[in-house]
């Protein structure tokens, strides 16, 4: 513990007029300590100061020994002059200290004091003053030394050294009392139920702290955001699809679509396949009373038709085989096998298929989204992961056209703060027209791609019994590029999987799409 | 999708000005291809002493087949830019009357059954030319082709061989040929032994080198011409003077088939000496009734309606205006005379991707702009949002799990085996988690059927972080099922874990304790229409439970009763320390794992 010096520093400026000046007042007192201090108490405006940086000089232990014994080379004269038949050189160290010897004989040659006989020194000199001596000796009592080349041979004896010197002008305070009063720390509940709050000093607050850090949980930023995006189709009246099945079969991730049975997403370099359980079943109606399902809100007005699987698997058969529908068709033997193994859906898009399929019941207007996990067979590296989240948006109604799925695109990614955007003609399977989505980011400067979206084909549609004139858009994109985008996150394995720092989940702040 | 790099002063040259990187960026937008690169102020590979001249690397979306090399790029740009029309492809016999013919032996029905052919008289290649043909068959082989599994193509100097060829299957021993630029003769099976280790070809040997026959193609004098879908014959093989090519495709599938072919011609016959016409070559195949005279590249007719494309555009055109957009977008098209609602499109051999009246709605709209379209907002139908009843559950959750101090983690869903079973000492009894055929790596080799080891995995890669940790999830995990069409059924399950210098066992209870009150008020809000008895009747408990991932005696199971059906949801407790150890976890951990499902 440092000393307190509160009291000698409120004891020296009660004894004193004018300002205290610590170097005098507390010459041996580490400045720390009063400073320590000082704060105290300038913190309760008891003491104002000043605080002065200069440079001192202090005498260093060789330096004290050189004040009281004289100098290296004064010793050096006095041990040849009491030497009466003059010393041997070689005698020197042992006389005087190596040390002496050393340092001393070549500045004795120098001032002239000694001189050599052959291998004997004899004094050259009856007298000597011993400048070294007397200059230390000036420094110790504070006293300048005013030549600079004297000052400069000093400190490269290392007799003197400079120091920096702290040094305070200590008034007192609007608030000078003789004491330091015993201060709170807190109003408890003592101090209401006894009244002593009233007279009691409080401790100032430290403004410039930061708090006691709270205890919190805290939510992925990934769900954060995801949130974020649940938030803008719930407000755009958007029904959240049952995407909770990761297994799918072919059928409803790709021939479903339209994705023919050769299309490159299928090759095992892409897609996740399934070796056990092997086979899945035809598509067939779903188990009764699936407590996934939402219940409906609106009041069905049309009459709801029973679904027919196998006239649905046979649709999807003919139009890839044979083409339907006004389609020619892919023209290639479609495999049923093909169609019944398990995959790991490499998109939701396949529960987007299920839910259409569903709304051929009762064909209606419809929105549906989700937000889920998809897996792809894919090399990992700073950008991709073997798993992502596709985020996805699904329109059915009457005579939609393109010009709408643009200004709802204008709509919906204006809520998440994205104002400029153009389309760019794409190619996807299962929607014609397909448009790229860019977005102007200010922040990089550039246009970026920032989803993809079009009409489902009729061969898509059709098949499920969906009425001709029933258009439905789809749009999708990934939930973490625009999450690596927005908060600069240059590898995914920072955002997604058991890499990510949990420092990062507890401080990352809440996310506002729209302001960022 | 395929990325094409063209010259870009040649590219230029052909559609007749000079463009800006930006100017030729937008163009390309607009019309649905994308400037990947330009490499002007790149560094350039220097071969030969000659630095290679700027290039456009430009990316093509992947059923535009035409678009794949430069002349397709070249030609499409400037019918875009309506500086050029649709050229008028034509087949043109050999003046004696007689077509090369290609005879098919039954035997390739075992391997490979099915062959087209063409010929491009008096072509005129140049290095560009040349290299431009031998990198579209490339393409082809990539992408349409899918490695040459499908499709591939066989191009040869006509002038070196005669025809009538055959198209046979034999065994590997008795072909006998000298490889493209090789200089020894060699079997099928030395041919397969020669190239094993080749970077390029060994990976298309597995198409056919465990079969007993290998296909392939004789000229008249029994030379051979290729071993499909391996290589070519060093005999016949084209070079920069060739002038007569033969072009033969071998395949597994009918439609991809004359596909290529007529993507080969239609690129390439643009430098015959009479542009844009081809030899056609008679296919002789009695015994599947493949007889026929290739390439068919007479434009495919069909018809496409106004109001469909105008409602599905937005727009208000006239028959004609919409005729005129699509010649930009190579097609020949007309008002039909049958119907006012009707347009007669003839669609080029060099589209193959169009299959529907959607393709050409959507040509329409490219060629109008998509960037033009009249935009409105699809507002005229109401829709009620709806969150989905397990995702608003789950919500419930993690707000409680978070509010109690809990940080949420998202590990992978796909995780090894080891980690799923053995590390949480748990046996796989063969009817539990779903496992991965074709993974990359061990990490990838089963679908989780619990969150514990995403959680230990976590904590171990944040030894940094300060004690205790304290995080949860709540995702799902997934279980084999055969009762169910996918053979397969997700589970919502919330898990949390505790890691400390102390076991943190009455932590997680009391976390469990926490949630479990919050899910019973949820649950007697949620479901209307339960009588007030049911408030009474839904609680939980827990038993002590003998389970080798846990510490004995430190491990409970978790029960509900709900409306008077008790479910197990659940365990907590102490990890065994084997099962830490299997982690590399250095302090104890409890942690809590339920099925929320049964509160849905």
């Amino acid at each position: 513990m440092a000393t307190d010096m509160t009291n000698p520093v409120l004891d020296a400026l009660s004894a004193s007029e004018g300002p205290i000046l610590s170097n005098e007042a507390f010459p041996s007192v580490p400045s720390q300590t009063v400073k320590a201090a000082l704060d105290r108490l300038a913190s309760r405006l008891m003491v104002e100061y000043e605080t002065f940086n200069s440079e001192a000089l202090i005498v260093t232990k060789e330096g004290e020994d050189v004040a009281a014994n004289g100098s290296h080379e004064a010793r050096v004269y006095q041990a040849v002059l009491a030497a009466m038949e003059g010393l041997k050189i070689k005698e020197l160290p042992e006389v005087v200290g190596k040390e002496n010897a050393q340092l001393g004989q070549g500045s004795a040659f120098k001032k002239g004091w000694i001189k050599k006989d052959k291998d004997v020194l004899r004094a050259a000199a009856d007298t000597i003053v011993d400048d070294t001596q007397n200059d230390v000796k000036k420094i110790q009592r504070g006293e300048t030394v005013s030549d600079a080349n004297v000052l400069k041979e000093l400190k490269k004896r290392r007799l003197v050294l400079p120091k920096k010197v702290i040094t305070f002008k200590i008034t007192k305070g609007p608030k000078y009392a003789k004491e330091l009063v015993k201060e709170e720390t807190d109003l408890t509940a003592d101090m209401l139920q006894n009244g002593s709050w009233k007279t009691a000093t409080f401790k100032p607050y430290n403004f410039k702290a930061m708090g006691a850090a709270t205890p919190s949980g805290a939510f992925h930023p990934l769900n954060k955001v995801k949130q974020e995006f649940r938030s803008i189709f719930f407000e755009m009246g958007f029904e959240e699809m049952p995407t909770n099945r990761f297994v799918e079969t072919g059928f409803w991730n790709f021939d479903a679509l339209f994705v023919p049975q050769q299309h490159p997403a299928r090759d095992l370099q892409d897609t996740f396949y399934i070796s056990d359980p092997l086979t899945a079943d035809r598509p067939r109606e779903d188990p009764e009373n699936d407590p996934h399902r939402p219940k409906p809100v609106l009041k069905s007005t049309g009459e709801e038709k029973k679904l027919d699987y196998q006239e649905y698997w046979e649709n999807v058969r003919q139009v890839h085989e044979n083409g339907k529908y006004g389609s020619i068709g892919y023209r290639y033997p479609w495999s049923a096998d093909e169609s019944l193994r398990l995959v790991l859906r490499t998109h939701t898009t396949s529960i987007s298929t299920y839910m259409l399929h569903k709304l051929a019941a009762n064909p209606r207007p419809a929105r549906y989204f989700s937000i889920d996990r998809v897996f792809r067979n894919e090399a990992v590296d700073a950008t991709h992961l073997a798993e992502f989240h596709q985020i996805e948006g699904v329109i059915a109604d009457f005579d939609l056209t393109l010009g709408g799925l643009i200004g709802f695109m204008e709509v919906f990614f204006a809520k998440m703060g994205i104002h400029k955007l153009r389309f760019k003609p794409a190619y996807n399977p299962y929607t014609e027209p397909s448009m790229e989505i860019f977005g102007y980011h200010d922040g990089l400067g550039k246009w970026v791609e920032i989803g993809n979206s079009g009409m489902f084909r009729p061969e898509m549609l059709e098949p499920m019994g969906l009425p001709k004139d029933m258009r439905v858009y789809g749009w999708g994109l990934s939930l973490e590029r625009p999450t690596m985008i927005k908060y600069a996150v240059s590898n995914i394995r920072e955002l997604l999987g058991h890499k990510v720092d949990l420092n990062f989940i507890e401080t990352n702040p809440a996310v506002r799409l729209e302001k960022e | 999708m395929p990325t094409i790099s063209v010259d870009k002063a040649a590219l230029f040259q052909a559609l007749g000005r000079e463009y800006t990187t930006e100017e030729f960026d937008e163009l390309c937008f607009e019309f649905g291809i994308e400037l990947d690169e330009d490499t002007t102020n790149s560094e350039r590979p220097i071969v030969d002493g000659v630095q290679e001249p700027p290039q456009l690397k430009i990316e093509i979306p992947a059923n535009r087949y035409d678009l794949l090399c430069f002349e397709g790029i070249a030609l499409m740009l400037n019918i875009f830019l309506e500086r050029k029309p649709l050229p008028k492809y034509r087949l043109v016999e050999p003046p004696s009357g007689e077509l090369q013919k290609i005879i098919v032996k039954e035997s390739t029905t075992k391997i490979r059954p099915l062959v087209s052919g063409a010929i491009l008289r008096n072509i005129t290649f140049d290095k560009a030319r040349y290299e431009s043909f031998i990198a579209l068959q490339d393409k082809l082989h990539q992408n349409l082709a899918r490695q040459r599994t499908l499709v591939s193509i066989g191009t040869h100097d006509l002038d070196t061989i005669k025809g009538p060829f055959t198209y046979e299957a034999q065994a590997p021993k008795d072909i006998r040929f000298v490889p493209l630029n090789q200089t020894k003769e060699m079997n099928g099976e030395e041919l397969m032994a020669f190239y094993d280790k080749d970077k390029n070809l060994g990976r298309y040997l597995h198409i056919i080198r465990d079969s007993p026959v290998y296909p392939v193609i004789y000229d008249a004098n029994r030379t051979v011409c290729s071993l499909p879908p391996i290589i070519n014959s060093d005999h016949s093989k084209i070079t920069l003077d060739t002038k007569n090519v033969f072009i033969e495709i071998t395949a597994l599938d009918k439609t991809k088939v004359e596909i290529v072919n007529k993507i080969m011609v239609s690129m390439f016959s643009e430098y015959t000496s009479e542009p844009f016409t081809v030899e056609p070559v008679q296919i002789v195949s009695e015994h599947n009734g493949e007889t026929r005279i290739t390439p068919d590249i007479a434009p495919r007719t069909t018809q496409a309606e106004v109001s469909y494309i105008n409602q599905c555009c937005g727009l208000q055109l006239s028959a004609e205006e919409i005729c005129r957009l699509l010649t930009k977008m190579a097609y020949e098209a007309a008002p039909s005379t049958t119907s006012p609602d009707l347009i007669d499109v003839h669609i080029p051999p060099t589209r193959a991707d169009i299959l529907h009246q959607a393709d050409i709605m959507e040509d329409v709209a490219i060629a109008y702009g998509f960037n033009n379209l009249p935009r409105s907002f699809p507002s005229k139908s109401g829709t009620v949002a709806q969150p989905l009843p397990i995702n608003k559950l789950s919500d419930i959750v993690r707000t409680e799990a978070a509010m109690a101090g809990w940080s949420e983690v998202l590990p992978l869903i796909l995780c090894s085996h080891d980690e799923n079973f053995s590390w949480l000492n748990r046996k796989d009894d063969g009817n539990t988690a779903v496992k991965l055929a074709n993974p990359k790596t061990q990490e990838f080799q089963v679908v989780r059927t619990s969150l514990l080891p995403g959680l230990l995995k976590t904590i171990r890669e944040n030894k940094h972080h300060t004690v205790p940790m304290k995080i949860f999830e709540v995702s799902d995990v997934a279980f084999k099922d055969l009762s169910m069409e996918r053979k397969s059924r997700n589970e919502r399950h919330f898990a949390a874990a505790w890691y400390s210098k102390t076991s943190g066992f009455e932590v997680v209870h009391g976390l469990l304790d926490r949630v479990m009150s919050m899910l019973k008020t949820a649950f007697i809000i949620g479901e209307e229409g339960l009588e007030n008895a049911a408030v009474k009747d839904s609680h939980y408990w827990i038993e002590e439970l003998d389970d080798p991932t846990y510490f004995h005696g430190h491990s409970a199971s978790i029960h509900v009763r709900i409306a008077g059906k008790d479910h197990t949801i659940g365990t907590f407790g102490i990890l065994h320390p084997t099962v830490l150890e299997n982690y590399g976890l250095k302090y104890p951990v409890s942690t809590l794992e339920i099925n929320i499902e049964t509160f849905l």
